[in-house]
């Protein structure tokens, strides 16, 4: 009997403690990892996922052991395992490898170059780009050039300002970023040119604008512009000009990813970002609930507001591509389609938050964002849950619907508010034919394209299987009343035969 | 009541007026004269055609396939849906009456009520089976459905002209001024509705805090 109530009592002790416990578990929970990565649902309303991207190490200059610091960094360039810092405001490029997942080996500091050339200096380079064959391209800004650079750092050949109508000669030449492609051909994103990425052939000439961005204006203003103003006004108002690129970057398919962060936020025809194709079209798919434009809600809370503004851009070699929000310090990752995956990151000293976001770039999976306020880079890496996503993508790309389905299931299991995984394992039984399961799927996360995909063969599907019966039902509904009409017609006859009339009858007898 | 129900002649009278209803939508001038002046309508026809159209547009909401209308449920208020019907119908027939009798307007306040509702049938008739049937259709029919839900809105808009004009014995110009100027009477009764129940608030408040002043002395 004693020892039952001392069972008793240590139960209820037990269950007092838990009870008391979990609350307090759950709150220090979701105080920690709330609000670092996020999505946006159909309605266009926050979704907190887990994080897709971890944290490997923030890197200073000085721990990766480089004298005096980063000073305004201003440039990063990845290529297979080599990282380049472009130290803006030290005059020098510095490269490291990276030899294990969080250690980086200093291969070299470019601040002079050897050759037949005047000016050996750099002075401000603000991008740095590496062929296969190792030699390297630099947007020496400083000195109004871009240098071309064998692996061995011999003047190869410098690009300069075009001497050419079409290139206003009264600015001054400022390359800012630049990609090379696969031909050797040089895009280079100048300061203060708005007609368009600067192209240069390979041997050098310069042979126009590329993917010049549209001039934006309301009918309105110009009407008021054109019509209304006095030439005074005139003169004082904006003038109706494209605007100026940011950054670019190159795709494994060879298209580029270029930015901006000339925009207001208000016009839905704006295009922060744009993926140009060889004839300077823009070619971005925008198929998810909003349009690539990073946050859909802004807020106004801390001081930050306005629109993301997108100041870099890199492309993985999945399809996946990234932005970087330097208004909020966020990056944002994009299907091919154009759905958000996730966005995480913020304004702030902490790890994986930014102050001062300037450039971004992969290497493989990871992504690298220098910080030009705190002088550091920092390395992120795909959680479980980001490797997930990708996976599923990837399967879904080569054509293996079974096994995206299955790794969506995975990823809806990590995250039930993962609206891309509902709609991934609705594609992976569209594709399997299996219509009828697929349409929950779809309905759950208001997929309409491919709702109404999957209903128009379920129902053609449900027609065949119950194509007796719908006849069946059809002329049952069709003879019915012929027949009782008929049988009435007949019994009607019978009544009013005249062998059945009594009359007749009394007559026989 | 029960001896009511049963009473057969009073189904027959019911559904002789709610034939009269359907006539009205093909024959609108005709119909809404014969509204008033030959005393065809009647207020409990006008009701059940009030109810039909609420129906309809919850149907609306609810039963429409999701590829034609999304709806965030979470953010939906019912009840604000169907007042957003029938406040501003009642706002309009008092607006309408008070000022429709100061200018030779012929119609009563029950009858400007009947014909407004009878003028909303097209929007039930083409709603209900429009949301019924949209569930097996695909989104290729989108602009169908467009169309039909546009059409069933017209069509009530011109019915409500109509029996407005006919209930008044009003011309056309005049029936668009007068609903013109009952929509602004709406939004001066909308603004007295607020005034004053902003001042019942008020004086409520007032006493309620004198009466806690009090009981703070006193206790």
């Amino acid at each position: 009997m004693k020892s039952m109530k001392k069972t008793i009592s240590f139960i209820l002790m037990t269950a007092m403690a838990i009870t008391v416990a979990s609350p307090l578990t759950a709150l220090a929970d979701e105080g920690v990892e709330k609000g670092y990565t996020y999505t946006y649902d159909y309605w266009g309303e926050v979704q907190y996922s887990p994080d897709a991207y971890s944290v490997v190490g923030v890197y200073t200059a000085g721990v990766l052991g480089i004298e005096g610091g980063f000073k305004n960094p201003d440039g990063l360039f990845i290529k297979d395992r080599f990282v380049f810092v472009c130290d803006t405001g030290n005059n020098r490029i510095i490269q490291w490898e990276r030899t294990d997942n969080d250690e980086f080996r200093h291969v070299r500091t470019i601040n002079e170059i050897k050759g037949d050339v005047n000016i050996k200096n750099l002075s401000g380079p603000t991008d740095v780009f590496m062929t296969d064959d190792g030699s390297l391209y630099i947007c020496d800004k400083g000195n109004q050039r871009i240098l071309k650079i064998d692996k061995d750092l011999n003047f190869l050949m410098e690009y300069t300002k075009p001497n050419e109508a079409t290139f206003d000669q009264t600015i001054s030449f400022l390359p800012d970023k630049l990609i090379v492609d696969s031909e050797g051909r040089v895009y280079a994103v100048c300061d203060n040119v708005n007609k368009g990425i600067v192209k240069y052939e390979r041997d050098g000439k310069f042979s126009g604008f590329f993917g010049a961005m549209p001039a934006k204006y309301s009918w309105y203003k110009y009407f008021w512009k054109r019509f209304i103003a006095s030439d005074a006004q005139r003169r004082a108002m904006e003038n109706f000009v494209p605007t100026e690129y940011d950054n670019i970057a190159i795709d494994s398919e060879g298209f580029f990813y270029a930015c901006t962060i000339n925009i207001t936020g208000n016009d839905s025809s704006e295009e922060p970002v744009r993926r140009l194709n060889l004839l300077g079209k823009n070619i971005l798919i925008e198929n998810g609930y909003e349009d690539v434009i990073g946050d859909v809600q802004w807020g106004t809370f801390a001081g930050y507001n306005g629109p993301s503004l997108f100041l870099d851009v890199t492309a993985l070699d999945n399809k996946v591509y990234v932005c970087m929000d330097k208004t909020r310090g966020r990056l944002f990752a994009y299907d091919e389609q154009g759905n958000l995956l996730y966005a995480f990151g913020g304004v702030g000293n902490i790890e994986g938050n930014f102050r001062g976001p300037v450039a971004l770039d992969h290497m493989g999976n990871d992504l690298f964002v220098l910080d030009s306020i705190e002088n550091s880079f920092t390395v992120f890496t795909p959680t479980e849950y980001g490797n997930l996503i990708f996976k599923a993508l990837d399967e879904y790309d080569r054509g293996d619907y079974i096994a995206s389905g299955e790794t969506w299931e995975k990823v809806r299991e990590l995250n039930g508010n993962c609206d891309l995984a509902y709609i991934g394992i609705g594609r992976s039984l569209l594709r399997q034919k299996k219509y009828g399961e697929s349409l929950t799927y779809f309905k759950t996360k208001w997929d309409t394209d491919h709702y109404s995909k999957a209903f128009k063969r379920y129902r053609k599907e449900w027609v065949e299987k119950y194509i007796g019966w719908i006849f069946l039902a059809f002329f049952a509904v069709l003879i019915t009343p012929l027949a009782i009409k008929r049988v009435k017609q007949i019994k009607h006859e019978i009544d009013t035969a005249d062998i059945f009339k009594p009359g007749k009858d009394q007559e026989i007898k | 009541m029960i001896a009511a129900l049963k009473d057969k002649n009073k189904y027959k009278k019911f559904i002789k007026d709610f034939k009269f209803a359907f006539y009205c939508l093909t024959h609108p001038l005709d119909g809404y004269w014969d509204l008033t002046h030959e005393k065809r309508g009647s207020v409990l026809v006008a009701t059940v055609i009030l109810l039909l159209v609420l129906v309809a547009r919850l149907m609306f909401l609810g039963c429409t396939s999701f590829l034609f209308v999304q709806v965030n449920w979470s953010r939906i208020n019912i009840f604000t849906y169907i007042a957003s019907i029938v406040f501003p119908l009642a706002l309009f027939v008092v607006g309408n009456w008070a000022l429709t009798t100061l200018f030779d307007g012929k119609g009563r306040l029950m009858q400007i009520y009947t014909a407004s509702c009878y003028s909303m049938l097209p929007y039930a008739l083409i709603t209900i089976p429009l949301s019924i049937v949209s569930n097996v259709l695909s989104s290729d029919f989108a602009e169908v459905v467009g169309i039909l839900s546009t059409l069933s809105l017209v069509w009530s808009v011109i019915l409500f002209v109509c029996s407005n004009m006919q209930i008044h014995e009003f011309s056309l110009a005049k029936t668009l001024l007068f609903i013109f100027a009952t929509i602004i009477a709406m939004a001066i009764m909308i603004f007295i509705l607020l005034l004053f129940f902003s001042m019942i608030s008020e004086g409520v408040s007032y006493f309620v805090s004198i009466y806690k002043e009090i009981m703070y002395r006193v206790g």
